[in-house]
């Protein structure tokens, strides 16, 4: 049409406008590297969350003992103590959800690249969910500061926060970098695709 | 549509769906009524009556609650005859040695941005409502702010003192602070901010 949308502020532009005239954001009808920075946060969120497993999210020192737990063996000592509620929110927010995100991003932008047997709008929610929960999976990362300034209790019990904290932080600001730079107009560019049938008007 | 003109203002009826880029004539929407893409459903233009007002209100108020809630304890914890308990900055300070970084990201989070974020509203928002011409860098000072909402994460914060809650009260008393009631509030007025905002509308009336 020879226009150019704001993503931010939704002023209509011709295209070739650099710069939105009403809100000043940069202009771009698709970023053309959307889904190579995708696929590098994506890269590099993936690579931080393998150590963020590996290592203990938190030690605990008792009178009798010292323990670190991994972000899963943390979860099963807790079902061991027949907390299976708490720890079944552990393994859904630190293990389910993070892993989902890996493969509904992947998802997202093999989908763009190769088509999809999803629909749009299907595509459209899983896009518009990943980059909802994103920022919810920090959570974590906050439970350990909150343990750790809680818990210190001289000799009784004090809980010191491990080296897999950092890594699953960064896995987590990764992964919502890798959210925000995809382009979810590119989901629906292939609606507009001839040998499709065309299914909305505005 | 289809043929460019030279009047820049003839695009300014049109509006872009940021989500899936479809073009609509951008509609009279009536206060407390929606419009929604067809495509993708994304909520486009949802006016409020005197949402101006409110939101400096809101906005002000949780500005309080986060400035109150950093120092106050948060929960605290008894066993065996010790007590003790635990800040918002004693919580972001507890990341040592070469996690110390993760003390800045974490203070960031949870007090640095969310502050910053609401104090751009207020600013950018205070002359709209006086119907005064928009403050020097409103625009900027906007977008800025709208960047930021994925990175403010009070409310998330505030939830994991509940989770930490149920995780240690097996093991220990614990004892919710005033700084956690404080929390709690803002969980509620940080989702009445964000159904109350109407970007398109601050928007809009930057424009003129």
């Amino acid at each position: 049409m020879g226009l150019v949308g704001c993503t931010r502020c939704m002023r209509v532009s011709h295209s070739g406008t650099q710069i939105c005239p009403r809100c000043g954001s940069a202009l771009q009808s698709r970023d053309p590297f959307s889904l190579q920075k995708v696929w590098a946060w994506w890269l590099l969120g993936l690579g931080c969350y393998i150590p963020a497993n590996i290592y203990p999210m938190l030690e605990t020192r008792t009178l009798v003992s010292t323990q670190s737990d991994t972000i899963v063996g943390g979860a099963v000592t807790l079902a061991q103590h027949g907390n299976w509620g708490v720890a079944l929110i552990i393994l859904v927010a630190s293990v389910v959800i993070p892993v989902a995100k890996f493969f509904a991003l992947a998802g997202l932008g093999i989908g763009v690249w190769r088509g999809s047997r999803l629909s749009e709008r299907q595509r459209h929610l899983l896009y518009e969910v990943v980059e909802y929960i994103g920022r919810w999976s920090m959570i974590d990362v906050f439970v350990v500061a909150i343990l750790s300034s809680l818990v210190q209790l001289q000799a009784l019990a004090t809980i010191t926060p491990g080296r897999a904290s950092l890594f699953f932080a960064l896995s987590v600001i990764f992964t919502m970098l890798s959210a925000q730079s995809f382009d979810s107009r590119l989901i629906w560019d292939s609606a507009r695709r001839p040998d499709r049938k065309e299914d909305t008007h505005p | 549509m289809s043929e460019p003109s030279d009047h820049r203002d003839d695009l300014a009826g049109l509006i872009a769906c940021p989500e899936c880029d479809l073009v609509y004539t951008a509609p009279q929407v009536a206060m407390r009524q929606r419009a929604v893409c067809a495509r993708c459903h994304t909520v486009l233009i949802a006016p409020r009556r005197k949402a101006g007002k409110q939101l400096i209100a809101l906005a002000l108020t949780v500005l309080i609650l986060i400035a109150a809630a950093t120092f106050f304890p948060f929960l605290s914890i008894g066993a065996g005859g010790m007590h003790h308990d635990a800040s918002i900055l004693q919580a972001a300070f507890v990341f040592e040695g070469g996690l110390s970084v993760l003390s800045i990201a974490v203070l960031f989070f949870i007090v640095l941005i969310p502050a910053l974020r609401l104090v751009l509203l207020i600013y950018v928002l205070a002359p709209i409502i006086r119907d005064r011409p928009p403050a020097p860098l409103a625009r900027s000072a906007f977008r800025l702010s709208e960047s930021l909402l994925p990175w403010s994460m009070a409310e998330i914060f505030a939830i994991g003192c509940a989770v930490a809650l149920v995780k240690l009260s097996d093991l220990a008393d614990v004892v919710f602070g005033p700084a956690a009631w404080m929390f709690a509030v803002l969980v509620v007025l940080v989702v009445a901010t964000d159904n109350l905002m109407c970007r398109y509308s601050i928007w809009a009336s930057l424009d003129e």
